[in-house]
């Protein structure tokens, strides 16, 4: 099985060059059957791929440690599913899950791409084939899963225990889905390069693409967030960490993409600048590859460090990044420029939204990849943390948060400031109504928490607003309006849903960062604490024993006001035996939309133990507002208009007719 | 305004715009970066009381002391100078003592290193990089057994 795996991954590595070879000179000379390979050929591609996985994935699932990744990786005593999970938990899986997905995603366009014209879908599937080449020379190169042991050992060296956790079954495979979903809308920018034409069908179809990968960028980012929280026992939910960086990056400059490609499918306007993004967007994520990949940052991230794969990521980095900017800058100017459009238009708001997060994004590279060019010429070993971003990130983010609910109530082509200021006033009302009563009367508010708070209500307002005006609140019938909310198009609610969400997870960074407490102390059985109104008896140290760890499990009861036990918080130290490794597992109860934190110090010899306790309010709307923006972008995907595929040939027709003026 | 003057003018804006975030970027790199040092690195580096930096090295042996509530005192060590750290907070779990840490804060005026923040990653294998690096190059890295 596992050598049946290793020769599927050759196979498709070989049918990735025919992927991007045979299409792209079907595309040049006009020869349909040469670009009628492209199909059959991705799809395939991906058959195989998927073999290799299963074959990878089953050599886990079954122990087999005479497979050298396993051995490193595996232990027989692992849980089935941490067993499974591990298979990504390496360098080689990981990758391994990258081109997975990759042709995955290659396979879609194959599939629901019938209705493009063949010359971009030959162009789109050879450019998809390119990187799918790069990336499985890459891992038959370098990174190869599939190595043998002779002898095989009889016991596997364990996965990181930081690892074994439910969030390696969730937070990779969506960050992946993330991160190289935007490869379909960098193909299409590349082949629409490549052609020297971007069509109506271009606009139609990258729009979806970029929905669909940052829906999933947003899960990914968001779940990888909390499971720092709960793992590292540390309490933050972000530490600007390079890692992080590396992931949030694609994130902003995809954002800006959905928006200038929503101006671009509308209008026809930013074209150029829409081709850009999509392609800045994909080299971020190629630069998030290298950066965790390469081993050049020491985190969780980078399992091993082997100089050979840093150097080939960057070469690919190069290729790909110079490569597609080359072309941009030798095309671009062929392209015919969009519709014209007033500064205060819904394309302005647009725009400006653009402005924002693409300077933001710029802040945020500099500060990620600054220390590793410091290091790199001068030898000097720098770290740039919070202080820096909440210098730099968070004054451009204020004034976009801000404006964020003018965007929908302006018109396309020329808007009224003012009418949408007065449609606003209500939301305004409240968020200022918001702010005064933080500011008056929450204890220890400062400033920045009731400006937090006032802008967190005015995005939720402000989204709420939106829907309201548009189904005619106040100038019709309660009946009609109730009629015409459940008739609004689904992207309608699709941006509101994700604006709302913004606001709710700006509400629980505000609410943990401002209004969050915190104890360290020494705490023996019996002996209680209090914290922000809850009260916590701590019962003692109780030792047990899991599949393939020992544990000490410290007990807390939760005291209710009447002094009887409500609830119980178990924090443990835990001690793998396999890497002579301990980790602590922190303790969290929600209670509400706020939770209580609990971390495990050493214990003394007396049956007491350092414990630190957080009180974190409304914490959990962190990620509940990043499922709210998924929900969004998944409403919007649905939009008849929008759905992936559905631009059918019968309804083109009416498409053209919308789109001109 | 024409067509040409209208992007000019975009254009001139944007570029507006970012200058001042550019500028503000070189200011906060300026001021809040902290920069790493090794214990021998500090004597020459003169750096002020409060000034946030991050000190790394080995926890020297026999330094460990546990004060009173949570927290501890301990000495950082490249082998060729040693600085007295404190820190108040929950130890990482690989905190031990001959183990590779960073830690981030600043000096108080007594000139004992007031850490807010102590690392040691998950791995018993790890060691810093800038650490290992620092070490290396002060010819006293030794390779661990285990790799």
């Amino acid at each position: 099985m596992v050598e049946t795996g290793h020769f599927a991954l050759v196979l498709a590595f070989a049918l990735s060059l025919v992927q991007m070879l045979v299409p792209l000179v079907g595309a040049r000379t006009g020869n349909q059957r040469l670009m009628a390979v492209g199909g059959p050929v991705t799809i395939t591609g991906f058959a195989l791929t998927a073999l290799s996985f299963t074959a990878l994935a089953s050599a886990y699932a079954g122990s087999d440690f005479s497979v050298a990744n396993v051995w490193e990786n595996s232990h027989s005593l692992q849980p089935m599913i941490y067993k499974i999970t591990g298979t990504w938990g390496n360098h080689e899986g990981s990758m391994l899950l990258w081109v997975l997905i990759l042709t995955f995603f290659g396979a879609l366009v194959a599939v629901f791409g019938n209705n493009l014209p063949a010359t971009l879908k030959a162009n789109v599937l050879a450019v998809q084939g390119m990187i799918g080449a790069a990336f499985f020379l890459f891992i038959l190169t370098t990174s190869n899963p599939f190595i043998r042991l002779n002898p095989a050992p009889v016991e596997g060296r364990d996965l990181n225990p930081v690892l074994q956790d439910l969030g390696l079954a969730i937070h990779p495979p969506l960050l992946y889905l993330g991160y190289v979903g935007f490869s379909v809308c960098f193909s299409f920018s590349v082949a629409a390069l490549i052609e020297g034409r971007i069509d109506a069908s271009w606009a139609r179809w990258v729009r979806p693409w970029t929905l669909v990968a940052w829906m999933f960028l947003t899960g990914g980012i968001a779940m990888g967030s909390y499971w720092a929280y709960y793992e590292l026992g540390w309490g933050g939910f972000w530490f600007w960490d390079p890692v992080e960086n590396a992931s949030f990056m694609p994130w902003l400059a995809g954002t800006a993409l959905l928006h200038s490609a929503i101006v671009m499918e509308k209008r026809s306007a930013l074209k150029i600048w829409t081709l850009l993004l999509a392609i800045l967007t994909f080299s971020l994520s190629l630069l998030g590859t290298f950066l965790v990949r390469s081993g050049v940052l020491t985190s969780v991230h980078a399992f091993a460090t082997d100089p050979a794969r840093g150097v080939f990521i960057l070469c690919i980095l190069t290729l790909f990044i110079g490569g597609s900017l080359a072309l941009f800058a030798l095309r671009a100017s062929s392209l015919t420029a969009g519709g014209l459009f007033h500064p205060i238009s819904r394309e302005g708001a647009l725009v400006l939204n653009n402005l924002f997060l693409t300077t933001a994004t710029a802040t945020v590279l500099v500060g990620t990849l600054y220390p590793l060019a410091l290091e790199a010429l001068t030898g000097g070993k720098i770290s740039v943390g919070a202080p820096f971003f909440d210098l730099t990130f968070g004054p451009l983010m204020l004034p976009l948060l801000a404006i964020v609910p003018f965007g929908p109530l302006l018109a396309w082509k020329r808007g009224d400031v003012i009418a949408a200021s007065q449609r606003l006033m209500a939301a305004f009302a409240l968020a200022l109504a918001a702010m005064l009563v933080t500011g008056l009367f929450m204890d220890g508010a400062s400033v920045f928490a009731a400006l937090g708070v006032g802008l967190a209500v005015w995005l939720v307002a402000g989204a709420l607003t939106d829907l309201a005006v548009k189904s005619g609140a106040g100038s019709v019938a309660p009946a009609v309006m109730l009629r015409r909310f459940a008739g609004l198009p689904r992207s309608v609610f699709g941006t509101a849903l994700a604006h709302l969400g913004l606001g709710l997870t700006l509400l629980g960074i505000v609410g943990t960062l401002c209004f969050g407490t915190e104890r360290i102390l020494t705490m023996r059985p019996g002996e209680t604490v209090e914290l922000s109104g809850h009260t916590l008896r701590f019962e003692g140290l109780f030792p047990q024993k899991g599949p393939n760890f020992t544990e000490d499990r410290a007990r807390f009861l939760l005291i209710g006001a009447d002094g009887n036990a409500n609830g119980e918080i178990s924090s443990a130290k835990r001690f793998f035996q396999a890497r002579q490794m301990a980790t602590t597992e922190s303790g969290i109860r929600t209670l509400g939309l706020s939770q209580l934190y609990l971390s495990l110090g050493d214990e003394g010899n007396d049956g007491s133990v350092v414990v630190r306790l957080w009180w974190k309010p409304l914490v959990t709307l962190i990620w509940g507002g990043a499922l709210v923006m998924m929900a969004g972008a998944a409403m919007s995907l649905a939009d008849r208009r929008l759905r992936v595929g559905a631009p059918a040939r019968r309804r083109k027709p009416a498409a053209a007719l919308t789109s001109p003026t | 305004m024409t067509r040409k003057q209208k992007r000019l003018s975009v254009i001139v804006a944007g570029l507006a715009f970012l200058a001042a975030a550019a500028g503000l970027t070189f200011y906060a790199l300026g001021q809040k970066a902290s920069y790493f040092y090794m214990p021998a690195e500090l004597a020459t580096a003169g750096v002020p009381p409060g000034q946030r930096i991050r000190l790394g090295g080995l926890v020297e042996n026999g330094t460990v002391v546990r004060g009173s509530g949570a927290t501890v005192a301990f000495s950082v060590t490249d082998t060729q100078k040693s600085v007295k750290v404190t820190y108040t907070g929950i130890l990482p779990d690989l905190f031990r003592e001959g183990q590779g840490v960073i830690t981030e804060g600043a000096f108080g005026p007594d000139g004992v290193f007031v850490a807010d923040s102590v690392l040691a990653k998950h791995d018993e294998r790890y060691m810093p990089k800038e650490v290992a690096d620092g070490l290396k190059a002060k010819g006293v890295w030794v390779e661990s057994k285990s790799q």
